[in-house]
């Protein structure tokens, strides 16, 4: 089976055509690197996201916050419930760690702007 | 009054680096002035990521890009003052501010940088028909209502135009539990990158509908629906295409304006192109000792090239208080654009004294594929580069080495060449 995708590792979004046989992605062309090649292997097997949202203080205020790395694109809006459910203590600083490992999938949230 | 070497209009991604740039060429005497209550832009609300990959080789969120960038100028020890607005800008670089506390003060400066930034088209500028409701507004409105105020404006969302911030925008209601129900493209392409269309909506199911448009509003009080039509090749819509989409808020993601109305009373001479000012290879303006940079000069897609863009600007404007004045003015050759390309940044290099290579920067007019963008001085042919794809959405950039323009004799022209126009 042929599956076509757009790369996402960069603003070129290169068109990959990817020949997938039972689940895997055994060839990938269309790519200019490796990134390409990479992001086509996970898509078709794994495909992940890093999760970019804000999490809330107690009195209301959004801090924006994300996964360290990628986390599996079916449990987002997973991870985002919880990310909301938690509440987050200020001063928070770039860095700090909300979640140690979000829903299970040992990637952590992280703080991305300072608020005193 | 009190006077300085250099001031900064703008706090943002392009204010910060052309102050620790010129801090770092020996600029001592800075000063960062910022309406926001603090440093950072617009940076500040673009949480998501993808920031830096050619700065720092790692993708950050906006406001972590920002962050790298404060640490500079506070490790810097350059001034900066929040919550202060410049109004107006006269001859003799003289800077009227109003600040809560000290109210209306004017301060006075050898060189001036001007980093205000650009503004969302509003709906006024769209001409769209029908009631003026609640629910109506720009997508970067939106955006930091969500990431800084922690309020969500609505829950079921039309977007009306398809650049990248009505895309992330599409993605982030639909984090915070909003139902976004199309996002409307007038142009038979999208103006945003391709990684977005894909992850922020493709991801998530959300329809992108090319040459179609919003031709009515509905609603008095509050936003109650639109109505979205197909448009011809002439962007006319086309009768009996209409379908009405229910719906609360409106998000409207069509274009950006550089912010240029302080350089308007400052004197300085804008392009009717890109709506910035028109500048020299030292992103100097008409105006001696006024600089641009960053997206008042033009829109940029990538903070990235900002960055670059405004460490440019922060070194001439150093090397203009050193020598107390602009460069000697020596052979000067206009650049322009030709086939394909819409505009350039800069307009004009002063031949004889640069010293340094010069970055062409400029959009494509359409989509060409397997063309060469050329950069020649009359018939002299001074680059070549091959491309796979050339898209209006991504800014062009191209470097002349110093020796070459040292020989250029004729105007500039760059130009589209070859390859199939998609």
């Amino acid at each position: 089976m042929t599956r076509e995708l757009t790369c996402i590792g960069c603003p070129m979004g290169c068109e990959l055509t990817v020949e997938v046989e039972s689940g895997v992605a055994v060839s990938v062309s269309g790519n200019t690197c490796k990134i390409g090649e990479n992001y086509a292997k996970s898509e078709i097997s794994a495909p992940t996201r890093v999760i970019t949202t804000t999490a809330l203080s107690a009195d209301e205020r959004p801090v924006a916050v994300k996964t360290a790395a990628p986390v599996p694109k079916g449990q987002i809006f997973e991870c985002l419930e919880q990310i909301k459910a938690t509440t987050i203590s200020l001063p928070a600083h770039i860095g700090d760690v909300l979640i140690e490992s979000v829903c299970g999938t040992g990637v952590p949230v992280v703080v991305t702007r300072n608020v005193e | 009054m009190r006077e300085y070497d250099l001031i900064v209009v703008g706090g943002g991604p392009a204010g910060l680096a052309a102050a620790a740039s010129a801090k770092r060429c020996g600029t001592d005497d800075i000063l960062i002035l910022e309406r926001d209550s603090e440093l950072g832009g617009i940076l500040n609300q673009c949480i998501h990521n993808g920031f830096g990959l050619h700065t720092f080789k790692e993708e950050l969120t906006g406001p972590e890009y920002a962050a790298r960038y404060i640490e500079q100028v506070k490790e810097l020890g350059i001034p900066y003052e929040v919550n202060t607005m410049v109004l107006d800008i006269t001859e003799g670089n003289v800077v009227t501010v109003i600040n809560k506390e000290r109210g209306v003060e004017s301060l006075k400066a050898k060189a001036i940088i001007l980093a205000m930034g650009c503004r969302e088209r509003p709906r006024g500028a769209l001409n769209i028909p029908g009631f003026r409701p609640q629910g109506v507004y720009t997508a970067g409105t939106a955006q930091k209502l969500v990431n800084l105020e922690g309020v969500v404006p609505g829950k079921e969302v039309v977007i009306l135009g398809s650049g990248d911030i009505g895309l992330i925008m599409a993605r982030r209601m639909t984090f915070e539990g909003a139902k976004v129900k199309a996002v409307v493209e007038l142009m038979p392409y999208s103006s945003g990158l391709k990684r977005n269309i894909v992850q922020c909506l493709d991801d998530y199911g959300i329809p992108l509908m090319l040459s179609h448009t919003v031709v009515d509003i509905k609603g008095k009080e509050k936003l109650e629906g639109v109505t979205v039509a197909k448009v011809d090749e002439n962007r006319t819509p086309i009768p009996g295409t209409e379908e009405f989409f229910e719906c609360d808020t409106l998000l409207l993601s069509c274009g950006l304006l550089p912010e240029n109305e302080l350089s308007r009373s400052a004197g300085v001479e804008l392009s009717r192109l890109t709506g910035g000012p028109v500048v020299d290879d030292d992103l100097e303006t008409n105006v001696a000792g006024v600089f641009a940079c960053g997206n008042v000069l033009h829109v940029h897609d990538l903070v990235d090239f900002v960055s670059a863009e405004a460490e440019r600007a922060g070194q001439s404007a150093a090397e203009y208080i050193k020598r107390s004045g602009s460069r000697p003015q020596g052979r000067t050759i206009g650049v322009s654009a030709k086939n394909g390309v819409r505009y350039t940044v800069p307009s004009r290099i002063n031949v004889d004294e640069t010293t340094q290579d010069v970055h062409i920067r400029f959009r494509v007019t359409g989509v060409y594929k397997g063309a060469s963008l050329v950069v020649r001085s009359g018939e002299h042919e001074l680059l070549r580069r091959k491309t796979r794809i050339l898209v209006p959405s991504e800014m062009q950039d191209l470097t002349l080495k110093a020796a070459a323009l040292a020989e250029a004799v004729d105007d500039l022209t760059v130009e589209v060449e070859g390859g199939a126009e998609a």
